[in-house]
């Protein structure tokens, strides 16, 4: 009965979890914002119902941890790929006057659409000799 | 009542992939169509594993598994193509 009424809470959070994070992408003003609803509201969400699922397969018998591995999935996929949109986005709307400047001589590597590979500048190795 | 719980979540969960639906095609800026279709990619892992739990079969695990791995790599590399013209440099 425990075990019923704790299933069953965890599905309605994660439906209600879920929805919140899908009308945030309606909801929201811009892209920077929206993109907070669905990494974090419905990957919680999913989390939720994941939960649900393995404790009602314990209930039922034969259960396994197995539902943990697409949650740990999610959580560790969801920031990278945010950030990664978040990049496409920058490309495409902020402009280099926008951010502060580097300091190199190369502009931010998300508006460097130059081809030249990123070289780090190295500090020169030390001569060789005794050090005095 | 887990039923009944079940069928709500199932009812938020396809009205979420309605939202998601509509901002991929309504979309201001393209990143904004990426991040729908993402969202949409959880929505549905979702609902396999609610359908899953519905027939209580272990069977549906694998479908979702596949589903978000395929999810994250489909995401990222369309965003990668936006942001580079390319996908592999």
């Amino acid at each position: 009965m425990i075990a019923d009424i704790l299933i069953s809470v965890l599905l309605v959070i994660g439906g209600v979890f879920g929805l919140v994070g899908s009308y945030g992408l309606v909801k929201l003003p811009d892209l920077m914002t929206r993109l907070h609803a669905p990494t974090k509201a419905s990957t919680l969400g999913v989390g939720g119902v994941l939960l649900a699922s393995m404790g009602y397969a314990l209930v039922n018998g034969g259960g396994s941890w197995h539902e943990l591995l697409i949650t740990l999935f999610l959580f560790l996929t969801a920031p990278i790929t945010a950030n990664f949109i978040a990049k496409a986005w920058m490309a495409r709307h902020v402009t280099e006057a926008d951010l502060p400047p580097t300091g190199g001589e190369r502009t931010w590597a998300t508006l460097d659409l130059s081809d030249l590979p990123m070289q780090p500048e190295l500090t020169p190795p030390p001569p060789p000799g005794r050090a005095t | 009542m887990i039923e009944m719980a079940m069928t709500f979540a199932f009812a938020c969960f396809g009205l979420g992939l309605l939202i998601c639906l509509w901002r991929v095609m309504f979309a201001p800026t393209i990143p904004d169509r990426i991040l729908a279709l993402d969202t949409m990619v959880v929505n549905m892992i979702a609902l396999i594993v609610l359908y899953g739990m519905h027939h209580k079969s272990g069977l549906y695990f694998e479908a979702s598994m596949l589903f978000a791995m395929t999810g994250f790599v489909s995401s990222v590399a369309y965003a990668k193509f936006i942001l580079r013209g390319d996908i592999i440099e």
